[in-house]
Protein backbone atom coordinates (compact mmCIF):
# COMPACT_ATOMS: atom_id res chain seq x y z
CA UNK A 1 0.00 0.00 0.00
CA UNK A 2 1.34 3.40 -0.92
CA UNK A 3 1.66 6.67 1.15
CA UNK A 4 -1.70 8.87 0.31
CA UNK A 5 -0.68 11.74 -1.91
CA UNK A 6 -1.89 14.57 1.02
CA UNK A 7 1.06 13.11 3.25
CA UNK A 8 3.15 14.54 0.91
CA UNK A 9 1.40 17.88 0.09
CA UNK A 10 1.58 18.76 3.90
CA UNK A 11 4.87 17.66 4.00
CA UNK A 12 5.87 20.00 1.07
CA UNK A 13 3.55 22.36 2.62
CA UNK A 14 5.95 22.30 5.88
CA UNK A 15 9.29 22.61 3.91
CA UNK A 16 7.89 25.48 1.86
CA UNK A 17 6.42 27.45 5.14
CA UNK A 18 10.04 26.90 7.31
CA UNK A 19 12.33 28.37 4.04
CA UNK A 20 9.35 31.24 3.47
CA UNK A 21 9.52 32.18 7.02
CA UNK A 22 13.16 31.63 6.77
CA UNK A 23 13.86 34.08 4.15
CA UNK A 24 11.53 36.61 5.85
CA UNK A 25 12.91 36.31 9.31
CA UNK A 26 16.46 35.77 8.86
CA UNK A 27 19.34 38.04 8.44
CA UNK A 28 22.59 36.10 7.35
CA UNK A 29 22.29 35.91 3.29
CA UNK A 30 23.47 32.22 3.36
CA UNK A 31 20.72 30.97 5.62
CA UNK A 32 18.33 33.13 3.46
CA UNK A 33 19.83 31.51 0.28
CA UNK A 34 19.33 27.75 1.83
CA UNK A 35 16.02 28.88 2.58
CA UNK A 36 15.25 30.08 -0.73
CA UNK A 37 16.37 26.25 -1.64
CA UNK A 38 13.75 24.61 0.64
CA UNK A 39 11.49 26.33 -1.11
CA UNK A 40 12.28 25.09 -4.31
CA UNK A 41 12.91 21.56 -3.06
CA UNK A 42 9.14 22.01 -1.46
CA UNK A 43 8.12 22.22 -5.27
CA UNK A 44 9.96 19.25 -5.91
CA UNK A 45 8.14 17.14 -3.65
CA UNK A 46 4.83 18.41 -4.58
CA UNK A 47 6.35 17.51 -8.31
CA UNK A 48 7.62 13.95 -7.73
CA UNK A 49 4.48 13.31 -5.19
CA UNK A 50 1.72 14.58 -7.79
CA UNK A 51 3.44 12.89 -10.80
CA UNK A 52 3.62 9.60 -9.24
CA UNK A 53 0.18 9.75 -7.91
CA UNK A 54 -1.12 10.97 -11.87
CA UNK A 55 1.03 8.11 -13.20
CA UNK A 56 2.58 11.46 -15.00
CA UNK A 57 6.27 11.58 -15.95
CA UNK A 58 6.19 15.17 -16.92
CA UNK A 59 6.29 15.65 -12.94
CA UNK A 60 9.63 14.47 -12.42
CA UNK A 61 10.67 15.90 -15.79
CA UNK A 62 9.79 19.42 -13.98
CA UNK A 63 11.56 18.52 -11.42
CA UNK A 64 14.93 18.21 -13.96
CA UNK A 65 14.28 21.70 -14.32
CA UNK A 66 13.98 23.18 -11.41
CA UNK A 67 16.85 21.46 -10.43
CA UNK A 68 18.87 23.02 -12.81
CA UNK A 69 17.73 26.30 -12.43
CA UNK A 70 18.42 26.20 -8.73
CA UNK A 71 22.08 24.91 -9.13
CA UNK A 72 22.28 28.22 -11.50
CA UNK A 73 20.31 30.59 -9.32
CA UNK A 74 22.86 29.54 -6.62
CA UNK A 75 26.14 29.88 -8.36
CA UNK A 76 25.28 33.74 -9.39
CA UNK A 77 23.88 34.25 -5.68
CA UNK A 78 27.10 32.76 -4.31
CA UNK A 79 29.29 35.26 -6.69
CA UNK A 80 27.08 38.49 -5.45
CA UNK A 81 27.04 37.10 -2.11
CA UNK A 82 31.29 37.06 -2.49
CA UNK A 83 31.22 40.56 -4.06
CA UNK A 84 29.12 41.81 -1.38
CA UNK A 85 31.31 40.45 1.38
CA UNK A 86 34.46 42.30 -0.28
CA UNK A 87 32.32 45.67 0.26
CA UNK A 88 31.19 45.30 3.94
CA UNK A 89 33.07 42.65 5.08
CA UNK A 90 29.64 41.57 6.09
CA UNK A 91 26.62 38.90 5.00
CA UNK A 92 24.20 40.24 7.47
CA UNK A 93 21.21 42.11 5.11
CA UNK A 94 21.34 44.69 8.43
CA UNK A 95 24.70 45.95 7.61
CA UNK A 96 23.21 47.17 4.01
CA UNK A 97 22.22 50.78 4.06
CA UNK A 98 23.52 52.55 1.41
CA UNK A 99 19.88 51.85 -0.34
CA UNK A 100 17.07 52.44 1.96
CA UNK A 101 14.97 49.37 1.79
CA UNK B 1 14.87 11.16 -31.11
CA UNK B 2 14.91 13.53 -33.97
CA UNK B 3 13.61 17.34 -33.18
CA UNK B 4 11.27 18.06 -36.36
CA UNK B 5 12.83 20.57 -38.42
CA UNK B 6 9.40 23.00 -38.60
CA UNK B 7 9.58 23.10 -34.50
CA UNK B 8 13.17 24.68 -34.79
CA UNK B 9 12.08 26.82 -37.42
CA UNK B 10 9.17 28.45 -35.02
CA UNK B 11 12.00 29.12 -32.51
CA UNK B 12 14.86 30.67 -35.00
CA UNK B 13 14.69 34.51 -33.50
CA UNK B 14 15.58 32.49 -30.05
CA UNK B 15 17.80 30.20 -31.52
CA UNK B 16 19.84 33.27 -33.00
CA UNK B 17 19.81 35.15 -30.60
CA UNK B 18 20.98 32.55 -27.73
CA UNK B 19 23.80 31.21 -30.22
CA UNK B 20 24.88 35.01 -30.50
CA UNK B 21 24.50 35.87 -27.04
CA UNK B 22 27.40 32.32 -26.32
CA UNK B 23 29.26 33.27 -29.42
CA UNK B 24 29.97 37.00 -27.68
CA UNK B 25 30.95 35.49 -24.74
CA UNK B 26 33.64 32.81 -26.47
CA UNK B 27 34.83 36.01 -28.96
CA UNK B 28 34.87 38.28 -25.87
CA UNK B 29 38.90 37.62 -24.29
CA UNK B 30 40.25 36.48 -27.40
CA UNK B 31 38.75 40.32 -29.42
CA UNK B 32 41.64 42.77 -28.50
CA UNK B 33 40.59 45.56 -26.22
CA UNK B 34 39.97 48.38 -29.16
CA UNK B 35 37.71 46.35 -30.97
CA UNK B 36 35.32 45.33 -28.53
CA UNK B 37 33.04 48.13 -30.17
CA UNK B 38 32.63 45.11 -32.92
CA UNK B 39 30.59 42.99 -30.61
CA UNK B 40 28.52 45.41 -29.40
CA UNK B 41 27.89 46.26 -32.91
CA UNK B 42 27.44 42.50 -33.75
CA UNK B 43 24.52 41.94 -31.22
CA UNK B 44 22.77 44.95 -32.61
CA UNK B 45 23.21 43.43 -36.11
CA UNK B 46 21.64 39.88 -34.47
CA UNK B 47 18.93 42.05 -33.27
CA UNK B 48 17.88 43.15 -36.42
CA UNK B 49 18.03 39.96 -38.44
CA UNK B 50 15.69 38.79 -35.67
CA UNK B 51 13.63 41.52 -36.33
CA UNK B 52 13.11 40.75 -39.80
CA UNK B 53 12.57 37.33 -39.36
CA UNK B 54 10.40 38.15 -36.29
CA UNK B 55 8.61 40.58 -38.20
CA UNK B 56 8.23 38.51 -41.52
CA UNK B 57 6.65 35.33 -39.25
CA UNK B 58 3.86 37.95 -38.03
CA UNK B 59 0.29 37.27 -37.33
CA UNK B 60 0.08 33.07 -38.10
CA UNK B 61 -0.28 30.93 -34.68
CA UNK B 62 2.14 28.04 -34.96
CA UNK B 63 2.49 25.65 -31.91
CA UNK B 64 6.07 23.59 -31.73
CA UNK B 65 7.47 20.88 -29.38
CA UNK B 66 4.39 19.28 -28.38
CA UNK B 67 2.55 22.46 -27.61
CA UNK B 68 5.35 23.28 -25.26
CA UNK B 69 5.71 26.79 -27.21
CA UNK B 70 3.12 29.06 -29.12
CA UNK B 71 3.92 31.81 -31.90
CA UNK B 72 1.59 33.92 -32.50
CA UNK B 73 0.67 37.48 -33.15
CA UNK B 74 0.91 38.51 -29.37
CA UNK B 75 4.32 36.48 -28.99
CA UNK B 76 5.59 38.43 -31.87
CA UNK B 77 4.51 42.08 -30.88
CA UNK B 78 6.23 41.80 -27.45
CA UNK B 79 9.73 40.41 -29.56
CA UNK B 80 9.52 43.34 -32.01
CA UNK B 81 8.84 45.92 -28.64
CA UNK B 82 12.11 43.39 -27.07
CA UNK B 83 14.61 43.58 -29.77
CA UNK B 84 13.61 47.30 -30.30
CA UNK B 85 14.38 48.01 -26.57
CA UNK B 86 17.41 45.79 -26.76
CA UNK B 87 19.37 47.36 -29.61
CA UNK B 88 18.59 50.79 -27.68
CA UNK B 89 20.09 49.97 -24.58
CA UNK B 90 23.25 48.57 -26.41
CA UNK B 91 23.73 51.16 -27.90
CA UNK B 92 23.25 53.71 -25.14
CA UNK B 93 26.05 51.59 -23.18
CA UNK B 94 28.19 51.42 -25.69
CA UNK B 95 29.19 55.06 -25.01
CA UNK B 96 27.82 54.71 -20.82
CA UNK B 97 30.06 51.71 -19.95
CA UNK B 98 33.12 53.18 -21.29
CA UNK B 99 32.39 56.17 -18.99
CA UNK B 100 31.80 54.06 -15.84
CA UNK B 101 35.01 51.84 -17.33
CA UNK B 102 33.00 48.84 -16.91
CA UNK B 103 33.26 48.23 -20.87
CA UNK B 104 33.43 44.35 -20.77
CA UNK B 105 31.96 42.98 -23.88
CA UNK B 106 30.28 39.86 -22.27
CA UNK B 107 27.66 42.88 -20.84
CA UNK B 108 26.34 42.49 -24.39
CA UNK B 109 26.50 38.16 -24.04
CA UNK B 110 23.69 39.28 -20.98
CA UNK B 111 21.93 41.70 -22.82
CA UNK B 112 21.30 38.64 -25.34
CA UNK B 113 21.13 36.52 -22.96
CA UNK B 114 18.14 38.19 -21.04
CA UNK B 115 16.34 38.99 -23.94
CA UNK B 116 16.44 35.12 -24.76
CA UNK B 117 14.42 34.70 -21.56
CA UNK B 118 12.44 37.29 -22.16
CA UNK B 119 11.48 35.66 -25.77
CA UNK B 120 10.91 32.31 -24.15
CA UNK B 121 8.09 34.24 -21.69
CA UNK B 122 5.95 35.83 -24.03
CA UNK B 123 5.91 32.67 -26.33
CA UNK B 124 5.59 29.94 -23.39
CA UNK B 125 2.40 27.92 -23.68
CA UNK B 126 3.42 26.01 -20.59
CA UNK B 127 4.23 26.63 -16.82
CA UNK B 128 7.73 24.85 -16.98
CA UNK B 129 8.73 26.95 -19.91
CA UNK B 130 7.34 30.14 -18.96
CA UNK B 131 9.30 29.65 -15.46
CA UNK B 132 12.16 28.79 -17.41
CA UNK B 133 12.12 31.88 -19.43
CA UNK B 134 11.89 33.69 -16.77
CA UNK B 135 14.84 32.37 -14.49
CA UNK B 136 16.80 32.79 -18.05
CA UNK B 137 15.92 36.76 -17.68
CA UNK B 138 16.50 36.88 -13.80
CA UNK B 139 19.24 35.36 -13.10
CA UNK B 140 21.05 37.55 -16.52
CA UNK B 141 19.95 40.39 -14.62
CA UNK B 142 21.05 40.02 -11.52
CA UNK B 143 24.98 39.89 -13.17
CA UNK B 144 23.80 42.79 -14.70
CA UNK B 145 22.63 45.13 -11.66
CA UNK B 146 26.03 44.06 -10.10
CA UNK B 147 27.75 45.01 -13.33
CA UNK B 148 29.29 47.68 -11.36
CA UNK B 149 31.23 45.12 -9.00
CA UNK B 150 33.82 47.82 -7.32
CA UNK B 151 30.80 50.10 -6.43
CA UNK B 152 29.15 48.25 -3.45
CA UNK B 153 25.63 50.34 -4.11
CA UNK B 154 25.77 48.13 -7.35
CA UNK B 155 26.67 44.86 -5.40
CA UNK B 156 24.23 45.67 -2.87
CA UNK B 157 21.24 46.39 -5.23
CA UNK B 158 22.21 43.31 -7.16
CA UNK B 159 21.83 41.09 -3.42
CA UNK B 160 18.66 42.80 -2.83
CA UNK B 161 17.24 41.71 -6.42
CA UNK B 162 18.78 38.38 -6.21
CA UNK B 163 16.90 36.86 -2.88
CA UNK B 164 13.92 39.06 -3.86
CA UNK B 165 13.75 37.83 -7.45
CA UNK B 166 14.34 34.07 -6.28
CA UNK B 167 11.85 34.80 -3.62
CA UNK B 168 9.08 35.45 -5.91
CA UNK B 169 10.40 32.88 -8.66
CA UNK B 170 9.94 30.12 -5.58
CA UNK B 171 6.46 31.66 -4.67
CA UNK B 172 5.63 30.79 -9.03
CA UNK B 173 6.85 27.54 -8.95
CA UNK B 174 5.45 26.66 -5.57
CA UNK B 175 1.93 27.61 -7.21
CA UNK B 176 2.56 26.04 -10.38
CA UNK B 177 3.51 22.65 -8.55
CA UNK B 178 -0.03 23.39 -7.30
CA UNK B 179 -1.48 24.02 -10.76
CA UNK B 180 -0.06 20.43 -11.58
CA UNK B 181 -1.23 18.46 -8.76
CA UNK B 182 -4.81 20.53 -9.07
CA UNK B 183 -5.22 19.64 -13.15
CA UNK B 184 -2.71 17.13 -14.03
CA UNK B 185 -0.51 19.56 -16.27
CA UNK B 186 0.83 22.25 -17.13
CA UNK B 187 -0.01 23.14 -20.57
CA UNK B 188 -2.00 26.78 -20.45
CA UNK B 189 -5.07 24.87 -22.54
CA UNK B 190 -4.90 21.97 -20.60
CA UNK B 191 -5.37 24.10 -17.53
CA UNK B 192 -8.07 26.11 -18.88
CA UNK B 193 -9.81 22.94 -19.76
CA UNK B 194 -9.94 21.47 -15.67
CA UNK B 195 -10.55 24.54 -14.69
CA UNK B 196 -13.94 24.88 -16.80
CA UNK B 197 -14.58 21.29 -15.55
CA UNK B 198 -13.44 21.83 -11.80
CA UNK B 199 -15.78 24.83 -11.59
CA UNK B 200 -14.13 27.95 -9.74
CA UNK B 201 -14.31 26.92 -5.65
CA UNK B 202 -11.28 24.26 -5.77
CA UNK B 203 -9.07 25.67 -3.06
CA UNK B 204 -6.34 24.08 -4.44
CA UNK B 205 -6.22 25.78 -7.75
CA UNK B 206 -7.24 29.18 -5.48
CA UNK B 207 -3.49 29.42 -4.00
CA UNK B 208 -2.20 27.99 -6.93
CA UNK B 209 -3.77 31.55 -8.62
CA UNK B 210 -3.01 33.46 -5.65
CA UNK B 211 0.77 32.60 -5.93
CA UNK B 212 1.32 32.64 -9.31
CA UNK B 213 -0.67 36.44 -8.97
CA UNK B 214 2.29 36.88 -5.99
CA UNK B 215 5.13 36.05 -8.34
CA UNK B 216 4.44 37.58 -11.36
CA UNK B 217 3.34 40.95 -9.48
CA UNK B 218 7.12 40.89 -8.21
CA UNK B 219 8.10 40.51 -11.59
CA UNK B 220 6.46 43.07 -12.92
CA UNK B 221 6.80 45.39 -9.61
CA UNK B 222 3.42 45.90 -8.32
CA UNK B 223 2.32 47.26 -4.96
CA UNK B 224 2.58 45.53 -2.40
CA UNK B 225 5.30 43.33 -4.17
CA UNK B 226 7.48 46.21 -5.27
CA UNK B 227 9.85 47.04 -2.39
CA UNK B 228 12.81 45.87 -4.31
CA UNK B 229 11.96 48.28 -7.40
CA UNK B 230 13.47 51.16 -6.21
CA UNK B 231 16.49 50.25 -4.47
CA UNK B 232 17.79 48.17 -7.25
CA UNK B 233 17.04 50.52 -10.20
CA UNK B 234 18.95 53.09 -7.85
CA UNK B 235 21.85 50.87 -7.72
CA UNK B 236 22.34 49.45 -10.76
CA UNK B 237 24.09 51.10 -13.78
CA UNK B 238 21.29 53.41 -15.52
CA UNK B 239 21.57 51.37 -18.84
CA UNK B 240 20.91 48.08 -17.05
CA UNK B 241 18.27 50.21 -14.48
CA UNK B 242 16.25 51.40 -18.23
CA UNK B 243 16.52 47.60 -19.27
CA UNK B 244 14.66 46.16 -16.63
CA UNK B 245 12.49 48.94 -16.36
CA UNK B 246 11.30 48.19 -19.81
CA UNK B 247 12.23 45.34 -20.89
CA UNK B 248 11.91 43.22 -18.01
CA UNK B 249 8.34 44.76 -17.28
CA UNK B 250 7.22 44.35 -21.12
CA UNK B 251 7.92 40.64 -20.90
CA UNK B 252 6.41 39.79 -18.04
CA UNK B 253 3.49 41.78 -18.22
CA UNK B 254 3.53 39.44 -21.55
CA UNK B 255 3.83 36.20 -19.62
CA UNK B 256 1.69 37.71 -16.90
CA UNK B 257 -1.46 38.66 -19.48
CA UNK B 258 -1.29 35.50 -21.35
CA UNK B 259 -0.91 32.84 -18.58
CA UNK B 260 -3.97 35.05 -16.65
CA UNK B 261 -6.03 35.01 -19.88
CA UNK B 262 -5.35 31.44 -21.81
CA UNK B 263 -4.58 29.61 -18.47
CA UNK B 264 -7.24 31.16 -15.92
CA UNK B 265 -9.36 32.48 -18.46
CA UNK B 266 -12.38 30.64 -16.88
CA UNK B 267 -11.45 31.73 -13.44
CA UNK B 268 -12.11 35.59 -14.46
CA UNK B 269 -14.61 36.07 -11.18
CA UNK B 270 -11.98 34.84 -8.69
CA UNK B 271 -9.23 37.21 -9.85
CA UNK B 272 -10.37 40.33 -11.73
CA UNK B 273 -10.72 41.62 -8.29
CA UNK B 274 -7.42 40.88 -6.95
CA UNK B 275 -6.10 42.53 -9.59
CA UNK B 276 -8.05 45.26 -9.69
CA UNK B 277 -6.97 46.21 -5.74
CA UNK B 278 -3.05 45.73 -6.88
CA UNK B 279 -3.69 47.82 -9.32
CA UNK B 280 -5.44 50.50 -7.49
CA UNK B 281 -2.82 50.18 -5.03
CA UNK B 282 0.24 50.77 -7.34
CA UNK B 283 -1.52 53.90 -8.59
CA UNK B 284 -1.28 55.38 -5.41
CA UNK B 285 1.53 54.03 -3.54
CA UNK B 286 3.48 54.62 -6.88
CA UNK B 287 2.49 57.87 -7.21
CA UNK B 288 2.13 59.77 -3.86
CA UNK B 289 5.97 57.89 -2.79
CA UNK B 290 7.21 59.52 -6.02
CA UNK B 291 6.63 62.75 -4.86
CA UNK B 292 9.60 62.95 -2.31
CA UNK B 293 12.34 61.42 -3.84
CA UNK B 294 14.98 63.82 -4.68
CA UNK B 295 17.22 61.50 -6.76
CA UNK B 296 15.93 61.27 -10.43
CA UNK B 297 16.84 57.59 -10.34
CA UNK B 298 14.88 56.11 -7.46
CA UNK B 299 11.71 58.86 -8.69
CA UNK B 300 11.63 57.17 -12.07
CA UNK B 301 12.02 53.60 -10.74
CA UNK B 302 8.63 55.14 -8.23
CA UNK B 303 6.97 56.01 -11.59
CA UNK B 304 7.77 53.01 -13.21
CA UNK B 305 5.83 51.36 -10.18
CA UNK B 306 3.11 53.73 -11.05
CA UNK B 307 2.97 53.01 -14.77
CA UNK B 308 2.66 49.03 -14.01
CA UNK B 309 -0.09 50.48 -12.12
CA UNK B 310 -1.90 52.05 -15.51
CA UNK B 311 -0.96 49.08 -17.26
CA UNK B 312 -2.61 46.99 -14.87
CA UNK B 313 -5.94 48.65 -15.78
CA UNK B 314 -5.69 46.68 -19.11
CA UNK B 315 -5.38 43.49 -17.12
CA UNK B 316 -8.45 44.43 -15.03
CA UNK B 317 -10.46 45.46 -18.03
CA UNK B 318 -9.83 42.09 -20.00
CA UNK B 319 -10.96 40.02 -17.00
CA UNK B 320 -13.67 41.92 -15.78
CA UNK B 321 -16.72 39.97 -16.09
CA UNK B 322 -19.58 40.53 -18.08
CA UNK B 323 -17.37 42.39 -20.72
CA UNK B 324 -17.78 41.35 -24.29
CA UNK B 325 -15.04 39.20 -26.03
CA UNK B 326 -14.64 42.67 -28.03
CA UNK B 327 -13.95 45.23 -25.54
CA UNK B 328 -11.76 42.61 -23.21
CA UNK B 329 -9.39 42.18 -25.93
CA UNK B 330 -9.70 46.37 -26.00
CA UNK B 331 -8.33 46.09 -22.47
CA UNK B 332 -5.18 43.67 -23.85
CA UNK B 333 -4.76 45.78 -26.84
CA UNK B 334 -4.36 48.91 -25.20
CA UNK B 335 -2.39 47.51 -22.42
CA UNK B 336 0.47 46.53 -25.06
CA UNK B 337 -0.07 49.78 -27.05
CA UNK B 338 0.71 51.86 -23.33
CA UNK B 339 3.93 49.34 -22.68
CA UNK B 340 4.87 49.93 -25.72
CA UNK B 341 4.35 53.75 -25.72
CA UNK B 342 5.98 53.75 -21.94
CA UNK B 343 9.04 51.78 -23.14
CA UNK B 344 10.40 54.71 -25.59
CA UNK B 345 9.58 57.95 -23.18
CA UNK B 346 11.44 55.56 -19.85
CA UNK B 347 14.16 54.39 -21.63
CA UNK B 348 14.56 58.07 -23.15
CA UNK B 349 14.30 59.55 -19.64
CA UNK B 350 17.33 57.11 -18.49
CA UNK B 351 19.15 57.77 -21.23
CA UNK B 352 19.22 61.32 -20.34
CA UNK B 353 20.34 60.44 -16.63
CA UNK B 354 22.88 57.89 -18.14
CA UNK B 355 24.58 60.79 -20.05
CA UNK B 356 24.06 63.53 -18.02
CA UNK B 357 27.55 62.84 -15.39
CA UNK B 358 29.02 65.64 -12.86
CA UNK B 359 32.77 64.62 -11.87
CA UNK B 360 33.29 61.02 -12.37
CA UNK B 361 29.79 60.14 -11.22
CA UNK B 362 26.17 60.13 -12.68
CA UNK B 363 24.24 63.18 -12.57
CA UNK B 364 21.20 61.52 -10.74
CA UNK B 365 20.28 63.84 -8.32
CA UNK B 366 17.45 66.58 -8.88
CA UNK B 367 20.46 69.00 -7.94
CA UNK B 368 22.13 68.29 -11.17
CA UNK B 369 19.64 68.94 -13.34
CA UNK B 370 19.39 72.36 -11.63
CA UNK B 371 19.39 75.16 -14.76
CA UNK B 372 20.21 72.49 -16.89
CA UNK B 373 18.27 74.84 -19.89
CA UNK B 374 21.05 77.30 -19.44
CA UNK B 375 24.24 75.22 -20.04
CA UNK B 376 22.58 71.81 -22.11
CA UNK B 377 19.70 73.24 -24.32
CA UNK B 378 19.03 69.93 -26.44
CA UNK B 379 19.08 67.80 -22.97
CA UNK B 380 16.95 69.61 -21.13
CA UNK B 381 14.77 70.12 -24.20
CA UNK B 382 14.56 66.25 -24.81
CA UNK B 383 14.11 65.50 -20.75
CA UNK B 384 11.09 67.72 -21.05
CA UNK B 385 9.54 66.07 -23.94
CA UNK B 386 10.24 62.52 -21.97
CA UNK B 387 8.69 64.58 -18.42
CA UNK B 388 5.30 65.84 -20.32
CA UNK B 389 4.82 62.01 -22.12
CA UNK B 390 5.35 60.25 -18.88
CA UNK B 391 2.86 62.81 -17.49
CA UNK B 392 0.40 61.81 -19.99
CA UNK B 393 0.01 65.17 -21.68
CA UNK B 394 -1.12 65.82 -25.50
CA UNK B 395 0.68 65.78 -28.06
CA UNK B 396 2.84 63.34 -27.17
CA UNK B 397 2.51 59.50 -27.12
CA UNK B 398 2.18 59.33 -23.03
CA UNK B 399 -1.09 60.70 -23.68
CA UNK B 400 -2.38 58.48 -26.54
CA UNK B 401 -1.16 55.73 -24.53
CA UNK B 402 -3.54 56.57 -21.51
CA UNK B 403 -6.21 57.76 -23.67
CA UNK B 404 -6.90 54.31 -25.03
CA UNK B 405 -6.44 53.01 -21.29
CA UNK B 406 -9.14 54.69 -19.94
CA UNK B 407 -11.11 54.62 -22.79
CA UNK B 408 -10.85 50.86 -22.69
CA UNK B 409 -12.03 50.71 -18.89
CA UNK B 410 -14.95 53.09 -19.43
CA UNK B 411 -15.89 50.68 -22.41
CA UNK B 412 -15.78 47.84 -19.72
CA UNK B 413 -18.29 50.40 -17.05
CA UNK B 414 -15.12 50.85 -15.39
CA UNK B 415 -15.61 54.78 -15.69
CA UNK B 416 -14.82 55.52 -12.21
CA UNK B 417 -11.70 52.76 -12.29
CA UNK B 418 -10.68 55.54 -15.24
CA UNK B 419 -11.46 58.27 -13.22
CA UNK B 420 -8.86 57.26 -10.50
CA UNK B 421 -6.26 56.85 -12.96
CA UNK B 422 -6.93 60.19 -14.38
CA UNK B 423 -6.41 61.74 -10.87
CA UNK B 424 -3.32 60.30 -10.61
CA UNK B 425 -2.20 61.05 -13.77
CA UNK B 426 -2.58 64.43 -12.65
CA UNK B 427 -0.53 63.72 -9.32
CA UNK B 428 2.27 62.49 -11.54
CA UNK B 429 2.39 65.47 -13.61
CA UNK B 430 3.55 67.31 -10.42
CA UNK B 431 6.89 65.39 -9.56
CA UNK B 432 7.25 65.03 -13.64
CA UNK B 433 7.00 68.98 -14.26
CA UNK B 434 9.34 69.63 -11.34
CA UNK B 435 11.98 68.37 -13.09
CA UNK B 436 11.16 70.45 -15.83
CA UNK B 437 10.65 73.37 -13.45
CA UNK B 438 14.40 72.85 -11.85
CA UNK B 439 15.90 72.64 -15.56
CA UNK B 440 14.20 75.72 -17.01
CA UNK B 441 13.43 78.39 -14.01
CA UNK B 442 16.16 78.14 -11.36
CA UNK B 443 20.00 79.83 -12.44
CA UNK B 444 23.01 77.03 -12.33
CA UNK B 445 24.56 77.58 -8.85
CA UNK B 446 27.73 79.54 -9.48
CA UNK B 447 29.59 76.45 -7.48
CA UNK B 448 28.15 74.12 -9.87
CA UNK B 449 28.93 75.81 -13.10
CA UNK B 450 31.13 73.89 -15.35
CA UNK B 451 30.75 70.91 -13.12
CA UNK B 452 27.86 68.91 -14.73
CA UNK B 453 28.74 67.76 -18.32
CA UNK B 454 27.09 65.43 -21.37
CA UNK B 455 29.21 62.01 -22.28
CA UNK B 456 27.35 62.11 -25.59
CA UNK B 457 28.66 59.36 -27.65
CA UNK B 458 26.91 59.05 -31.24
CA UNK B 459 25.33 56.14 -30.37
CA UNK B 460 23.23 57.46 -27.18
CA UNK B 461 22.78 60.09 -29.31
CA UNK B 462 21.14 57.68 -31.72
CA UNK B 463 19.29 56.08 -28.89
CA UNK B 464 17.97 60.05 -27.58
CA UNK B 465 17.04 60.27 -31.02
CA UNK B 466 15.15 57.03 -31.40
CA UNK B 467 13.37 57.62 -28.13
CA UNK B 468 12.22 61.07 -29.22
CA UNK B 469 11.20 60.40 -32.33
CA UNK B 470 8.81 57.39 -30.79
CA UNK B 471 7.40 59.56 -27.87
CA UNK B 472 6.67 62.30 -31.09
CA UNK B 473 5.03 60.12 -33.72
CA UNK B 474 3.33 57.85 -31.58
CA UNK B 475 1.60 60.94 -30.13
CA UNK B 476 0.77 62.57 -33.20
CA UNK B 477 0.40 59.59 -35.61
CA UNK B 478 -0.34 56.00 -33.36
CA UNK B 479 -2.58 54.36 -35.89
CA UNK B 480 0.45 52.01 -37.09
CA UNK B 481 0.78 51.03 -33.25
CA UNK B 482 -2.92 51.21 -32.76
CA UNK B 483 -3.82 48.83 -35.77
CA UNK B 484 -0.65 46.72 -35.10
CA UNK B 485 -1.58 46.19 -31.09
CA UNK B 486 -5.33 45.53 -32.29
CA UNK B 487 -4.72 42.75 -34.72
CA UNK B 488 -1.89 41.30 -31.82
CA UNK B 489 -3.65 41.28 -28.77
CA UNK B 490 -5.40 38.35 -27.16
CA UNK B 491 -9.05 37.38 -28.11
Amino acid sequence: MSVPVEFYMVLSGLVFIIGLVGVLVRKNLIIILLSIELMLNATNINFVAFSSHFGNLSGQVFVFFALTVAAAEVAVGLAIIIALYRHHASINVDDFRLLKW
Amino acid sequence: MMIPLADLVTILPELIVVSAACLLLVLDPITPSNKKDLLAWMSVATLGVCFVVTAGSMGDRVFAFSDLVVVDGYASFWKLLLYVVSAMTILLSIGYLKEERIDLAEFYGFVLLSLTGMMIMVSGADLLVIYLGIELMSISLYIMAGFKRFEAKSIESSAKYFILGAFSSGLLLYGISLIFGATGSTRLVEIAAAVDARGLDDSMILIALMLVIVGFGFKVAAVPFHMWTPDVYQGAPTSVTAFMAVASKAASFGAFLRVMLEGFGGMKPNWSGLILGVCILTLILGNLVAIVQTNVKRMLAYSSIAHAGYALIGLVVAGWVGTEAGVSAKGVSSMMLYLAVYSFMTLGAFSIVAILRRGGEEGEDLDDFTGLAKRHKGAAFLMLLFMVSLAGIPPTAGFIGKFYLFMAAVNAGLTWLAVVGLIFAAVSAFYYLRVVMVMYMREPSPDQEGETRLALSPTAFVVLALAAAGVILFGLYPWPLVSLTATAALP
